[in-house]
């Protein structure tokens, strides 16, 4: 009697400790589990035999990475079928979010890093290998997902999303709603807010397009101004990670919140349109994101903001990811496979990007893009 | 004789054995000494990286109650009430129960029933707190929605419980109090126990022979002698639920600024703002969330030794009364 008891408990401890590793891998933890086991995808042989058509390479190194998890899906997709192809090369993306992929490549504890913004001005010296090299891998839509019974498309202007993200509109029937939406039968529903509990880029650039588009520059209607955490209202909701937010959305009726493409179109979200620079209101779609690209001004380092983008087809919540690394590489062959890599992601990886829900760049700045590989510095 | 074989082993023992006593204090003072270097060490890099923020803020950092990233301003005073108003609501549902608990398994139970219960007590100490966390979001959130607006519209007008029981919102102060004192039942509930096993058998029986009910004898015997090490108990409870991370993180609601007595209000803590913001950190606020750190860290310690003062004065005083 007492053995079986004990077994129980041991049983159900056991179910516990397990229970405990799916829900941690599932939730943000997610990034820490790449670190452990995830990608690290050294090819298959029949792999290699069934999908090169290139001569095998001889490309041989042990390349570390962390950095954005908003680019994560297309760069283990593409680290996938590039080690498939160079079985000499193992490549370990751990994410961590951008600030610590940028932090991580300043310390050269990694030899690329994924980030969706631009390394600030100040942070410049702590980056300790020297020059930095921006290459762009790949634009998406960030959606304004939302969850109201009866009502399949919504379209939204800058100010009417500004003013509901400010608990300033704060029922589905409002008259600023309504105008935008004629035709659309809306209901009394209270508007739930959902909006992300942990910093992040998608924060960040959500805040950025409503902050140039009706910021304090722009009429003053948007004032908690941009960052990857910015003040919310009480009275709004918080939800951990792109998938938390989805899920909170979907269990809420009368929910709306800004979601990244890949996990709203997993979640089965419904999304507005949103009204453009051009004053068009434009579907979150993957062609929409490439032309905003298209649309936005590209420095000479390869930076740009896609957000809020010139264009009448242009999404106008775009946000966009570069892979980072240091001009002068100080190892032979993590520097040639780097390179390869980058290659790869930029040619071939700009047809499969679309397949895991990415927009691929626009052809010139693609072509931008390879050009500058040739002043990734090598050493003999 | 046996004596005599006795004194025959001393002169082995102050050979190599006395050497190998001399290792073992050696190794043993060495590692003692290794936790307080680290601890110093830690105390050190953490307070030494928080130069920037306090140049920044200055003292303003401690009693201003924004937290506003986009525009530089970052104060740790919403943290600290949060950090505090979740452990005062989760000991407020955690000591009644727990005491409950204690008192059962010591003086009430039947002897058969003891071991399981404290087996049962001791597993929910061992389950990880993101699975309490999940379950806060997924479960108790999502089906405790009504009782927050029963409590919300019948309290509303009444004078204090109206501000207690405000506008309501399922991931909230409550809610990460609701899981906070799930966690740390188990913790008051076994030290509690231990407490009141060692009332003395006698002064039990004597209060019974006095003709004492069961809860007069509780009343007269027990809770008299385990008072210090009950304080000591919930005040490491305490500690507990202050240093929580992941599963207030998931409950709380994450709002920044919240200096409300509303329970029903979501909010923020000190650990639960420290991962949520770290990922996206740039230099400045990183300086900022190791300064939030370094004073979680100097109150959990303050509450900690507090705690075991009490603790180790109780034991005293329950020895010198046996």
């Amino acid at each position: 009697m007492t053995m079986s008891k004990r077994l129980t408990f041991a049983g159900a401890a056991v179910a516990i400790a397990l229970t405990a590793t799916a829900c941690g891998s599932s939730k943000k933890t997610e990034e820490t589990t790449t670190t452990a086991a995830a990608v690290e995808t050294t090819a298959a042989p029949e792999t290699t035999a069934a999908e090169t058509t290139a001569a095998p390479s001889n490309l041989s190194a042990t390349l570390d990475a962390s950095g954005s998890t908003f680019v994560k899906n297309f760069l283990e997709e593409g680290v996938s079928r590039f080690t498939a192809a160079n079985s000499g090369v193992t490549i370990n993306y751990a994410g961590g979010g951008s600030g610590k992929g940028r932090q991580d490549l300043a310390d050269q504890i990694v030899a690329f890093a994924g980030t969706d913004s631009t390394i600030k001005d100040e942070d410049l010296p702590t980056f300790k290998g020297g020059d930095v090299l921006y290459f762009p891998a790949v634009v998406a839509p960030i959606t304004v997902s939302f969850n109201v019974s009866g009502v399949d498309k919504l379209s939204l202007s800058p100010t009417t999303i500004a003013k509901i993200f400010q608990v300033q509109i704060t029922k589905w029937n409002d008259a600023a709603i309504a105008a935008e939406n004629p035709g659309v039968t809306l209901p009394d529903t209270d508007i739930t807010v959902v909006h992300r509990s942990d910093s992040s880029g998608t924060t960040g650039n959500f805040t950025k397009f409503l902050d140039k588009a009706v910021g304090a520059d722009a009429g003053a209607i948007w004032t908690l101004g941009t960052g990857s955490t910015v003040e919310w209202s009480p009275n709004t909701q918080a939800a951990e990670g792109n998938g938390g937010v989805a899920q909170l959305i979907a269990a809420t009726d009368g929910a709306i919140g800004y979601v990244d493409f890949a996990d709203a179109i997993k979640a089965g979200l419904k999304f507005a349109a949103v009204q453009n620079k051009a004053g068009k209101f434009v579907d979150a779609t993957l062609e929409g994101a490439s032309a905003a690209a298209a649309g936005a001004t590209v420095k000479d380092n390869l930076t740009f903001s896609a957000v809020w983008a010139e264009g009448d087809a242009a999404y106008p919540i775009t946000a966009q990811t570069w892979i980072i690394i240091y001009k002068n590489q100080t190892d032979k062959a993590k520097g040639e496979a780097v390179k390869a890599l980058l290659n790869f992601l930029l040619t071939e990886g700009q047809t499969f990007a679309k397949d895991v829900n990415y927009a691929p760049l626009p052809a010139e700045l693609a072509t931008k893009a390879i050009a500058q590989l040739d002043a990734i510095v090598i050493p003999a | 004789m046996t004596t005599e074989q006795h004194i025959d082993e001393l002169p082995n023992l102050s050979g190599s054995s006395q050497r190998a006593d001399k290792a073992f204090r050696w190794v043993s003072i060495g590692a003692g000494l290794i936790v307080l270097v680290i601890l110093g060490l830690i105390t050190y890099t953490m307070a030494s990286r928080t130069g920037p923020v306090f140049r920044h803020m200055g003292f303003r950092f401690f009693t201003e109650r924004r937290w506003a990233p986009p525009k530089e301003i970052y104060g740790a005073l919403a943290l600290m009430w949060g950090t505090l108003f979740t452990a005062i609501i989760a000991l407020f549902i955690a000591v009644p129960i727990s005491i409950g608990i204690a008192l059962f398994v010591t003086q009430v139970a039947p002897a058969w029933l003891r071991k399981p219960m404290v087996y049962v007590m001791d597993l929910l100490a061992v389950i990880p707190s993101v699975v309490f966390g999940m379950w806060g979001v997924l479960v108790l959130a999502r089906h405790i929605k009504g009782l927050y607006k029963w409590l919300h519209t019948t309290f509303d007008s009444w004078p204090i419980l109206g501000s207690i029981f405000g506008k309501p919102q399922t991931r909230s102060f409550l809610t990460a109090g609701i899981i906070l004192s799930i966690m740390v039942i188990p913790i008051i509930t076994s030290l509690a126990r231990e407490v009141f096993e060692t009332t003395p058998q006698s002064e039990k029986e004597a209060a019974l022979a006095l003709g004492a009910t069961r809860w007069e004898m509780i009343r007269g015997a027990v809770f008299p002698h385990s008072k210090g090490g009950l304080v000591g108990a919930v005040m490491l409870g305490l500690g507990r639920a202050m240093g929580e991370t992941i599963a207030v993180a998931l409950t709380i609601g994450s709002a920044l600024g919240q200096l409300t007595f509303n329970v029903l209000a979501p909010g923020n803590s000190m650990p639960s703002l420290i991962t949520a913001e770290w990922g996206e950190a740039d230099a400045l606020k990183k300086s900022a969330l190791i300064a939030v750190a370094v004073t979680l860290f100097v109150i959990t310690i303050i509450i900690n030794v507090i705690a075991t003062s009490v603790v180790q004065r109780s034991i005293k005083r329950s020895r010198g009364a046996v």
